[in-house]
Parts: structure tokens; C-alpha cells; sequence
């Protein structure tokens, strides 16, 4: 081989390598920008609901109200007949089979709607109103076009006199798609059109704060302390290795921890955020450790000896000088550590958050699930309707994520310091 | 410093807080099978206003059994719900631990479907045919052998010429014990049995070449392969067939279509019964616990056109209802030793 093939030989290689890096990483992003579109196309749907305009007078009669009645008899007045009675007044002609099929164009909270509507708005008794109900989870998706309708009636859960119905209401403009406020608010559900991320996004947050409040801390004293104070010694060694070696533990272990010591000897109450808390800080600690006394060691020794040669003491060198440069990097991990932590289902299996919650848990020691438990949960469920919630709870996570990861680099960029 | 101070004193606030309180809220376990059940009822009863709703685990039968029976106390679920019934071992470890009175309630009737994609022709099996499609080991000419069936034209000439593909759940899964229980060992001829040594469980062996893919827990998924693949099958709760008639449509077994009236009377092969049990210690202590009772076994829940039936669950035949409503209002407990 003469020296001019072996210099293209050695550039062909080097052009190869380059060819090959591009590949990867075109290949990576298409992945990523697949799944990124797969789960926006099919949970945008998700954030609106079909309504139906229903026309509602509050007869004080039909609801039985005394004259003059206060928010109490209001709130405990039967709304059942008013709401049938109402909506049978969209049929042109009573039929008795039609208005069967026309109740189950509604969700079935219809009646517990238009009870809200006027404990909101008790002035409104004996007048008329036009009210927004909530359409049913096959009309839902019927009218956002993800199920078809040119398929023989019975592999239909919509048969065609309900077609009918359906069609007429689109034709008067009665049916309209609005902003799902059930989706945030309320628990969950059996009913796609009335499920909600209210009890399990709570439920991340206790958890998460729970997490925070102990793993901080003490990562933060640990690190301190095996940094600055602890000697250099055979024991700190065992220490460290076993830091890193607790970092990398999969994390369905911490949650067998959990399931025998909270729930089983220390007989701390299943399935809450207080326990998901704790279990969850036990996994972030080491991983939050790590960062911190990779910053702590990034603090230059002169920054020390400075401190300690006007006359600070130990104490003061660290707690005056080194922690408060290394705190970018510190807070950046714990971030990092954090949504971790919020993306974790497996411990939390074990010790009862994938749950069906629908109270909305207003403590960490009530029963909770959380956001990735919940997408794991309606990714099982029959009901067409739950597709699209499933995304939709993917996207509100991959957001919480993407902010904290955000603010983690943005912290790190604009408060850290160069040493050159 | 001071922010360690308040933290610390956050921190004991939090651990202070008084877990003395007792739990008002019923807890149950259990099945994945019963779960989707289950959910409906706890919903409606907890909206009645009365009770908070019920807090539902799906933790597999087995599982289930496990936490129901570890004891009796507000740390202890209250009722597990079952895709069958309650084993001797089981009994024995809720006899240990001072589970003493359990009251056992069928809920309704659950019917396995054999599906495939709408795309493809109707067609029908025996369990015979299914077990040969799907075993370790089948018994060809008096002898034991591997499987050896590629096509389903092998097993029998009068099913089309296609690969055998079927999504089957995983081990853990109710479904798959079920579809065990009621297929393989059924479908597994006599002398098969006696070449396995006698032993019917080892009938439901699954054939590990490629034939038969484990599919994961995740029935939409399920659903979704088969409809991209019309020569696949797959199995699960008569539920999913309801709610995707539009993608999938069930094979005929020994002849008969699953039907609300066919698995009711059991006359679609692929039947059966689901439970859940109730710790009869607890009711009177948490509160709620006979009035859902009484909710599930209601007429508007279980009985015929009952809301559950919408949903996919077979109501039990008069008969069988009667008795298992009066389980649940007169608290009968079964035995357990």
C-alpha cells in the first residue's frame, strides 16, 4: 500500500465514522419525533369534550323545593326527573324506546350537571336555560371521528336510530366540542367522558414534595459531610462505593423496601402519598448525593485555604464559601433527582398507588395514585375513550419533566461558576 | 440554618399527624379481571354521597388473596375480588392469621373470547384443535411429541392454510389460568393426560417456538395487533369484545358464539364464574362495607340489564342470583377450614 492509499484509506474511515454518527442520530430523533407526534396526535382530543345544549327550566315544582328555598334544599333536591324530563324535550315526539337510546348519548352524571349548574347560579329556579351537558364517551368519540361510522350496526356501540338522533343535534348546532375541565378535576373514572387526573396528579405532587423534604436535606448533610469533614479512610471508601452502587439499584427493590418496613413493620397506611413519598426518597437519596459532591468537589481548594487564611473556621469556609458556589450544581441534581422520582411507577406498585382512586385526596395519608400509575391504568381499559387519556396524562408528564429538566440546566447555566 | 430547622419541623409535623385515625374508606384487592367490575360499582357508591368511594388495587387474584388473608385490622384490605374461587392453601393462611369469617360472593359470569381481526373469515375450533395449536407437547398417533404444527391446516385440513400466530396473555394474567383451566386441560385428549404422566396441569404447557407470543398484560394492545394482523388471534374478557367490535370478532368454539345467554348457562364453552370475598370482621368497623354489598348484588347492578351487564359481565341465572344476594344481606359466611 503506498503512503497516498493509506491517507485515503485513513480519510475513507473518518468519513465512515462521521456518516455513521449522523445516521444514529437522525435515526434517535425520528424515534423520539414519532413518539412525541403519536402521543400529541392521539391526546390533544383529550383536552376538549363534546356537549350536548340542552334547553333546562328549574321547575321548583318537578325538584320539589319548598318557596324560598336555601342552598341546602337546593343541594338536596333529586334532579333525576327535571334532567330526564329536559333532555326528552330534544325528541320532537315521545317515544319511550327514543328516549332510552337518547339517555345514553349522556354521560352518566347528567342529572349531578345540571344540580351544579344551579347551586352555582340559585337565582335561576323557575326560569329556562340553555346548559352545556356532557355528551357520552361513543358520542364523544363519534363526533371527534375516532370511531367509524360506516360499519354494519352491530359492531357499533351507537346504533343508527342513535345516528339519527345524533345527526339531527349536529344539524341544530346543539352539539359542540369545549374545554374538558373534568380532566383536571376530577378522579378517576369508569366513564372516559368523567375520568380525570385530579387524585393522581395530587397524588405526584404530595409524593414528590414528601421526597423533597427528606431527600434533600439529608443528601445535602451527607454530601457536605463525606466531602469536607469525613476523613479519607477505608470506611468513607466503603461508604462512596456503596453510594454509587445504591444509585444503580433498579428501583422495584426500593419499593419491596417500602412494602416490608412502612407497610409492614412501621404499619403506615397503604397506597398513599406519604409512603410513596418516603420510598421514593430512600431511591433518590444516593442519586441525589452523587451530583451534589461532584459540585462540591468542583469548588476549587483555593477558595478554602482563602477562607481558612483570614481566619474562618472550618465551619465557615464550608457553610460561607464552598456551599454557596456549589449550590447550582446541587439544585440541578436534586431537580434531576426529582423527576426521576415523579416518573417512577414500579416501587409504587408494591406498595399500592396503582390504584383506582376517585376522591381527590386532600392529605399524603389519604389513598392516592399518580400520573405515571394512571397511565398505566387507563392503557388497560376497555373504553375506547381511554386512548386518548392516556396520551393526554403521557403529555402533562413529559411536560412536567421537560420544565424540570429545564430549570435544572437553566440554574445550572446562569448561577455556576468558571474556574480558569 | 433556619431552613433545616423548618424542615425538620415540617418533617415531624408530617409523622405526627395522627395515623390513630380510623380508615373510612374501604379498601379492596384482587383481580384484574373483576377490577373493571368492581370500579363501576365503588363509583356509583360513592357517589350516592353516603361513603367516600371505595380505594380498588388490581393486584392479580393470587396476589390479592395474599394481602386479604395477611390478618384483620384497618391496615388489611376488606374484600379481594377473584377470577375463582378460593384455594385450600389460601384458606388455611387466612385460618393462621385469624381471617376466620369470610362471605363469598359471585358476581356474575365472564366469558373468555377467541378473536381475530374483523378483516378475516368467520371460523370455528375445538378446544381440541386449540390445545393442539397451542401445547408443548401433543399426542400424534399414541405418542408424545413437540409440537410440531406450523399451520392450522396441520391440525386439521378443514381450517385454512394460515401460520398459527396467537397473542397469548402472560402467566400472571387470571385470563390465561382461566383459559388453562378451561381449554388447555379440556381440549388435551385422554391419552395425552396419561402419556404427561396423569397430571392435567401439565396439558397446559405453552408451546415455546414462536407460535404462540406472549403479549403482555395490555389487552388494548392486544387489539390493536390483532387488528393490524388478520392472521393473528388472541384471547380476553368478553368485555373487550363489546367495547372493539369494530376492530375484532370472536371465533365460534365447539360451534357456539359467546353471547350474554351462552356464557350465562355455560353452553359457550369458555365460561366462568367471578368472586370476590369480603372479611366479615370488618364490616361494622369500616363503615360502608354491607351497604356495598348490598350495592353490588343489587338488581340495577348485577341483575339482567343491570348497568354491569352493559360493560360486559354475564349475570348469574335467577337461582344462583338469589342465593348469592342473600350471602350479602344476611352475611352467611363460607367455611373455611
Amino acid at each position: 500500500m503506498t503512503k497516498d492509499q493509506r491517507i485515503k484509506k485513513r480519510h475513507r474511515a473518518e468519513a465512515r465514522f462521521k456518516l455513521y454518527g449522523l445516521v444514529s442520530i437522525i435515526l434517535a430523533l425520528t424515534f423520539v419525533g414519532f413518539l412525541v407526534f403519536t402521543i400529541f396526535s392521539k391526546g390533544s382530543d383529550a383536552f376538549s369534550k363534546t356537549t350536548i345544549k340542552v334547553n333546562v327550566s328549574f321547575n321548583a315544582e318537578i325538584l320539589s323545593l319548598p318557596s324560598n328555598p336555601s342552598l341546602e334544599d337546593i343541594q338536596d333536591a333529586d334532579y333525576y326527573d327535571l334532567a330526564l324530563e329536559s333532555i326528552n324535550k330534544l325528541l320532537l315526539t315521545s317515544n319511550p324506546d327514543d328516549e332510552k337510546l337518547l339517555k345514553k348519548l349522556f354521560s352518566p352524571d347528567f342529572d349531578l350537571e345540571i344540580k351544579n349548574y344551579l347551586v352555582k347560579n340559585p337565582d335561576l329556579i323557575n326560569q329556562t336555560q340553555d346548559i352545556n351537558l356532557t355528551s357520552s364517551d361513543d358520542i364523544d368519540q363519534l363526533f371527534k371521528g375516532n370511531f367509524p361510522r360506516d360499519i354494519p350496526e352491530d359492531r357499533r356501540q351507537v346504533n343508527d336510530r342513535q345516528l339519527e338522533i345524533f345527526d339531527e343535534l349536529v344539524a341544530q348546532d346543539k352539539i359542540q366540542k369545549k374545554f374538558n375541565n373534568y380532566f383536571f378535576t376530577n378522579g378517576d373514572s369508569r366513564d372516559p367522558e368523567l375520568a380525570g387526573i385530579g387524585a393522581s396528579l395530587l397524588g405526584s405532587f404530595f409524593s414528590v414534595v414528601i421526597c423533597l423534604i427528606l431527600s434533600f436535606p439529608i443528601a445535602i448533610l451527607a454530601s457536605i459531610y463525606l466531602e469536607e469533614f469525613a476523613p479519607k479512610n477505608k470506611i468513607t471508601d466503603f461508604i462512596e462505593i456503596n453510594i454509587n452502587n445504591l444509585a444503580a439499584v433498579p428501583s422495584i427493590v426500593y419499593g419491596l423496601l417500602g412494602l416490608g418496613i412502612l407497610l409492614g413493620f412501621m404499619n403506615f397506611p397503604r397506597s398513599t402519598p406519604l409512603v410513596a413519598g418516603i420510598t421514593l426518597a430512600l431511591m433518590t437519596l444516593p442519586r441525589i448525593i452523587i451530583p451534589c459532591r461532584a459540585s462540591l468537589k468542583a469548588v476549587p481548594p483555593s477558595i478554602r485555604e482563602g477562607a481558612l487564611a483570614v481566619g474562618a473556621s472550618k465551619f465557615q469556609s464550608v457553610f460561607h464559601h464552598v456551599v454557596p458556589l456549589s449550590l447550582p450544581g446541587t439544585l440541578s441534581g436534586t431537580i434531576i433527582g426529582l423527576a426521576q422520582a415523579l416518573g417512577e411507577t414500579a416501587p409504587l406498585i408494591l406498595i399500592g398507588m396503582v390504584a383506582f382512586v376517585v376522591d381527590i385526596p386532600g392529605s399524603p395519608i389519604d389513598p392516592a395514585s399518580s400520573l405515571p400509575a394512571q397511565v398505566y391504568l387507563w392503557s388497560e381499559s376497555a373504553e375506547r375513550g381511554f386512548v386518548e387519556k392516556t396520551s393526554a396524562t403521557i403529555m402533562i408528564l413529559l411536560t412536567f419533566l421537560i420544565v424540570m429538566n429545564f430549570i435544572a440546566v437553566y440554574l445550572r447555566q446562569k448561577f455556576e461558576k468558571k474556574w480558569n | 440554618m433556619k431552613i433545616f430547622k423548618n424542615l425538620l419541623l415540617v418533617l415531624s409535623m408530617i409523622f405526627l399527624a395522627n395515623f390513630a385515625q380510623a380508615r373510612d374508606q374501604i379498601k379492596i384487592v384482587g383481580s384484574s379481571t373483576v377490577y373493571p367490575y368492581a370500579t363501576v360499582v365503588a363509583e356509583k357508591f360513592g357517589k350516592g354521597g353516603k361513603f367516600k368511594t371505595p380505594v380498588i388495587e388490581s393486584t392479580g387474584t393470587g396476589g390479592g388473596m395474599k394481602l386479604f388473608c395477611a390478618g384483620v385490622g384497618e391496615n388489611h384490605p376488606d374484600i379481594t375480588n377473584a377470577s375463582r374461587a378460593i384455594k385450600t392453601a389460601e384458606k388455611e393462611l387466612c385460618n393462621k392469621n385469624g381471617v376466620k369469617d369470610i362471605i363469598e360472593i359471585v358476581v356474575g359470569n365472564d366469558g373468555i373470547v377467541f378473536a381475530q381481526s374483523v378483516k378475516a373469515p368467520d371460523i370455528s375450533f375445538t378446544k381440541e384443535q386449540l390445545w393442539r395449536a397451542l401445547a408443548e407437547k401433543v399426542e400424534i398417533d399414541g405418542k408424545l411429541v413437540n409440537n410440531p404444527y406450523t399451520k392450522w391446516s396441520d391440525i386439521d385440513s378443514k381450517l385454512p392454510a394460515n401460520k398459527i400466530e396467537i397473542l397469548i396473555a402472560p402467566p400472571t394474567s387470571g385470563t390465561r389460568d382461566a383459559w388453562n383451566s378451561l381449554v388447555m386441560e379440556m381440549g388435551c385428549t385422554k391419552k395425552a393426560i396419561e402419556l404427561l404422566g396423569g397430571d392435567k396441569g401439565e396439558c397446559a404447557k405453552i408451546r415455546e417456538d414462536g407460535y404462540a407470543i406472549e403479549a403482555g398484560e395490555n389487552d388494548t394492545l392486544i387489539v390493536q395487533k390483532l387488528d393490524s394482523n388478520p392472521n393473528a388471534f388472541g384471547f380476553f374478557g368478553f368485555s373487550y369484545l363489546l367495547g372493539n367490535k369494530d376492530k375484532i370478532k370472536a371465533a365460534s368454539i365447539d360451534g357456539v358464539q359467546p353471547s350474554l345467554a351462552g356464557i350465562q348457562d355455560y353452553s359457550y364453552p369458555i365460561a366462568r364464574p367471578l368472586f370476590f370475598y369480603v372479611k366479615k370482621a370488618h364490616i361494622g368497623v369500616i363503615p360502608g362495607i354491607s351497604d356495598f354489598l348490598k350495592e353490588f348484588t343489587s338488581k340495577k347492578s348485577m341483575g339482567d340489564g343491570g348497568y354491569l351487564s352493559d360493560i360486559g359481565l354475564v349475570p348469574l341465572s335467577s337461582e344462583k342470583y338469589n342465593s348469592t344476594r342473600t350471602a350479602a344481606t344476611k352475611l352467611t359466611t363460607i367455611s373455611i377450614n
